[in-house]
């Protein structure tokens, strides 16, 4: 087995403790000097029903969870031995082990808890097991946090267990534990860990390792984190200190982020009746002159096409963050697509003024998020973020320097109360709120309680002084001051460098791709490059002002291109041809919404297999669409 | 120096203040009760002490959400059924602001209903007047929560098959500590528990029945009503939560019958408002949010320095 990755799977029920297991194990890693990437996967259930969590690790930075994996650790899912469940869940007894050999690559380990699982309910486990040159460890992890202490430590023990299969010291793990757990149950864990590890080390020979930790180093300090953490962070850091929402999957992470921390840096939250509020509060908030966001996921995004349209119209800044889970409906909510881009673009009644981000990684994700509360405040226009389930829960390492910035707390172009003394008052006394003039298109704003600065904000069409108005002339010198302010933005936004491009300068092909693809895009690119194909990508962050001058020429420097996205529909590349207005015959689409993100593989896949040899894709995992020309 | 020095200002205030200098054509129809709010409005306002750029007026959509468009205050006339969340946010963010909420019983008993609900459980500082004329007037008349059982309009031929909305005992069960009921042909009255209303440290609720000419022409508000915080025949407190139970299902019931009751049903004194308990509990700064904003020295804290530890 190689030594230059670990893909570490942990395995067992939802609620069993997978999440911060992993997340420590992680950590370990990351502090050891190596690259991390974690990989998410749960149903959506409470208690109980199969879910594991992939730990990748290697001395080389890893920008996607990668294809299969070589390590499992197979819990036992407590909660399948609730007789009720199999009424509704089918025996899940067996899954922790059944259900993660697919993807275990040659070679690999497999360690599972023998006080639980049962192989022989496994189909043909021992066959495969031969035929694959698994090493099996039927170690009774059950038995073992029983006696130290806790059953529910059995994932302690494993993590011991795997420590000392792979050559990890213990040190690096307890050192987590310490920080991580409270005086109590802290010293039976370490025992469990311990107890794991030298039942081991005593039983097996494992002097020979069959898969082993690389080793690495960091040039600078690292930092683990999801993309919810890192949109949280940006929003604190630009001085957001007003939240309002409706837990919505996955959403609720950055609102619990922002909730728990709010109220110690003198913000507010506020959980509220519904998605339809929640977008309201945020706007009445921001009218205030606070900096505030709301956000949720499609279903929930749908109930603030409304208020999103009164923010356009009254010209109130206002960030939203709607995190895209599989649709439509519920459809799947524990599961990543990318199919509310066309929900995020085009809701909301009339011609819309808007700017859509939608970042690829968690370092861009933190990066987006300040970019959203500048816009917002600067061009008084709502901002949306556009992710996903899958940058939402990832976690990363990225350099501590990263978040190491200046905060913000400039609202943009409102006025002080000594500036609103010298504006020209008009002849109905009022000052004139939404004036036709400004190049970029934006007029200085007032805030309530500030003197000589009332005006009416309203949804309705309305003339400079804020009053509602049908005017033929004044609707239109509002209209198109308004669209004004998205030629500014786009010009803003080149400068950003929001574009990312990957591989050789000079490429037969190109491969283009939004938001989380963006990894296993560029990880895809390197080794079509190795494998002699000549294959550039290009990854676009910013939605809407659409970054029309920078596709065009990214796609007139290569002969043909894919557009990798997750959803059935093609969303991303209908608007790529929409915007551009041509290279319609010259892109190809490859498409996933299983529920699951892409892998590497599938793209280099899907890539050699249509664009270069013109073959058809074998599996239905993903789906290739041919350019709108053919 | 506050960045805000129209809060809290004290002086005599001129009820033509609130006037627009160039007032928008009034797109009410003559002998509207929407008048009567506009009007009873402008004459508690200066009474309270609030200066039209310490008031905020949150309206929603229909001929009543047109208020913010004739009274020259702060105004945000936002989408239909919403002036509750705006207005909510809008006093957590800045609560030195007077901020009046006001829509119709289209906005607010229906399409708003869940926020009345909830904005009432959660006792905000505000004062949220309703304009009951008991039909849709923006829309031309359709029948709204609260027309009578039988009302017949184009969207109702038959005669609606629904009893219409109990808004004083909803407002109660739901958790505001102030409800009263008023009407526009009483200006002297509206103009009193408005400026209760204003008064009161907690949601303040007025059903304000409003009379439309134009859609309803039976209506029953245009009856003679008793004051009950006047009249002698009504002996009750209305900070004793029964007393005003039992008086408001007696008078919901006969609404549409003939007697109108009016006046301050229940006004509880002495709880707390939603600020207050947040403030309490640590969830809500001290000084007004909105006032950090505007001060250049204030030292914005960072991620960095909070939270970067626990990720390493
Ligand atoms: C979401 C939405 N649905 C419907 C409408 C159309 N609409 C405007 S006003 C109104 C009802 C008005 O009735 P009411 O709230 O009682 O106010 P009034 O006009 O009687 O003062 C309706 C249905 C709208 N603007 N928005
Ligand atoms: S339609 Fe009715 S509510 Fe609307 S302005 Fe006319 S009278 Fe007033």
């Amino acid at each position: 087995m190689s030594a230059d990755e670990l893909i570490w799977r942990i395995a067992g029920g939802s609620g069993d403790g997978i999440a911060s297991t992993s997340q420590n194990f992680a950590k370990a890693l990351m502090r050891s000097g190596l690259h991390v990437f974690t990989h998410r996967h749960y149903p959506s259930r409470i208690r109980g029903g199969h879910t594991y969590v992939e730990v990748r690790a290697s001395a080389d930075p890893v920008k996607s969870r990668g294809d299969g994996y070589n390590f499992l650790l197979a819990l036992g899912d407590s909660f399948a031995r609730n007789p009720q469940d199999e009424a509704y869940y089918g025996n899940e007894e067996a899954k922790p082990l059944a259900e993660n050999l697919d993807e275990l690559r040659e070679g690999g380990v497999i360690v599972y808890d023998s006080g639980l699982l049962d192989p022989s309910e496994v189909p043909n486990f021992e066959e495969r097991v031969e035929e694959n040159d698994w090493h099996v460890y039927d170690i009774d992890l059950r038995s073992l946090a029983r006696e130290q202490g806790r059953e529910v430590m059995r994932n302690t023990a494993g993590v011991g267990v795997t420590c000392a299969i792979t050559g990890i010291p213990l040190e690096a793990i307890e050192e987590l534990m310490r920080d991580a757990m409270p005086e109590k149950i802290l010293e039976p864990n370490l025992e469990i860990m311990q107890t794991g590890y030298d039942l081991v080390r005593e039983e097996y020979d494992v002097d020979a390792p069959d898969v082993s930790v690389p080793s690495g180093e960091h040039d600078e300090e690292q930092v683990l984190m999801s993309g919810s953490d890192a949109i949280a962070y940006g929003a604190i850091d630009e001085g957001c200190r007003f939240i309002a929402g409706y837990p919505m999957t996955p959403w609720t992470e950055v609102f619990t982020i922002m909730s728990q921390n709010l109220p110690e840096l003198g913000g507010i939250s506020e959980q509220v009746e519904d998605e339809i509020a929640a977008a309201a509060l945020a706007i009445g908030a921001s009218h205030m002159g606070v900096k505030a966001m709301s956000g949720s996921s499609g279903g929930g995004f749908a109930l603030m096409g409304e208020p999103l349209g009164l923010a356009e119209m009254t010209e109130t800044p206002l960030v939203l963050i709607e995190a895209m889970r599989a649709g439509p409906s519920t459809g799947m909510p524990t599961k990543p697509e990318q199919a509310d881009l066309e929900h995020v673009l085009y809701t909301s009644q009339g011609d819309s003024q808007r700017v859509v981000l939608a970042p690829g990684t968690v370092a861009e994700a933190y990066e987006a998020s300040r970019r959203a509360f500048q816009l917002a405040y600067e061009y008084q226009i709502p901002t949306m973020i556009v992710y996903d389930q899958k940058l939402s829960g990832e976690l990363t390492n990225v350099p501590a320097s990263h978040f190491d910035r200046e905060p913000n707390g400039d609202i943009g172009m409102t006025l002080t109360e000594d500036e609103l003394a010298d504006q020209p008052h008009t002849a109905d006394g009022k000052f004139h709120r939404f004036q036709h003039e400004g190049e970029n298109g934006v007029s200085p704003r007032s805030v309530p309680g500030q003197k000589a600065g009332r005006y009416l904000a309203t949804g309705n069409e309305h003339n400079p002084a804020g009053h509602i108005s049908e005017d033929p002339d004044n609707r239109v010198a509002q209209m198109d001051r308004r669209q004004r302010k998205l030629d500014a933005i786009r010009a803003d936004l080149d400068d950003d460098g929001l574009l990312v491009e990957h591989g050789p300068e000079e490429a037969d092909y190109g491969i283009l791709t939004f938001g989380s693809q963006q990894g296993t895009v560029e990880e895809a690119v390197d080794r079509l490059n190795e494998n002699g194909t000549s294959v550039k990508a290009l990854t676009v962050a910013e939605l809407a002002p659409y970054p029309v001058d920078a596709v065009r020429s990214f796609l007139d420097s290569v002969d043909e291109a894919l557009v990798v996205e997750m959803n059935a529909s093609a969303q991303f590349r209908g608007l790529t041809q929409k915007e551009l207005g041509t290279h319609g015959e010259m892109l190809s689409s490859l498409l996933k919404y299983n529920g699951n993100p892409f892998e590497p593989a599938e793209i280099v896949e899907g890539f050699t297999t249509k664009l270069v040899d013109g073959g058809e894709l074998p599996g239905n995992e993903t789906k290739f669409v041919p350019a709108a020309g053919d | 120096m506050s960045a805000f020095s129209a809060i809290g200002e004290e002086r005599e205030i001129d009820r033509n203040e609130y006037t627009p200098e160039i007032e928008p054509q009034p797109t009410w129809c003559p002998g509207c009760g929407d008048f009567g709010v506009l009007k009873a409005l402008k004459g508690a306002l200066p009474e309270v002490g609030r200066t039209p750029e310490e008031t905020l007026l949150v309206t929603g959509i229909g001929c009543s959400g047109k208020l913010n468009s004739y009274l020259d205050s702060y105004g945000f006339h936002t989408i239909h059924g919403r002036s509750l969340p705006v207005a909510r946010a809008a006093k957590l963010a800045n609560p030195g602001v007077e901020v009046v909420a006001a829509g119709g019983d289209g906005d607010g008993y229906g399409i708003g209903g869940n926020h009345f609900m909830h904005t009432a459980r959660e006792n905000h500082d505000m004062t949220y007047i309703v304009f009951n004329n008991e039909i849709f007037g923006l829309t031309k008349g359709q029948t709204s929560p609260t027309s009578p059982k039988g009302h017949k309009s184009k969207t109702q031929p038959h005669g609606s098959a629904k009893t219409p909305i109990r808004p004083l005992s909803l407002s109660l069960t739901s958790g505001a500590s102030f409800v009263a009921r008023t009407a526009a042909v009483n200006p002297n009255q509206a103009q009193r528990i408005l400026k209760e209303a204003m008064e009161h440290d907690g949601f303040a609720h007025i059903d304000f029945l409003t009379q439309c000419p134009t859609w309803n022409k039976d209506a029953k508000q245009y009856v003679p009503y008793t004051d009950i915080n006047e009249s002698d025949d009504y002996d009750f407190d209305p900070t004793n939560r029964a007393d005003a139970q039992e008086l408001m299902r007696e008078t919901e019931d006969k609404l549409y019958e003939g007697e109108v009751l009016t006046g301050v049903y229940y006004r509880e004194d002495d709880r707390p408002s939603y600020q207050q308990e947040k403030q309490e509990i640590g969830e809500m700064p001290d000084e007004p949010l909105a006032e950090r904003y505007f001060d250049g020295d204030y030292e914005w804290e960072r991620s960095y320095d909070n939270f970067i530890d626990k990720h390493k």
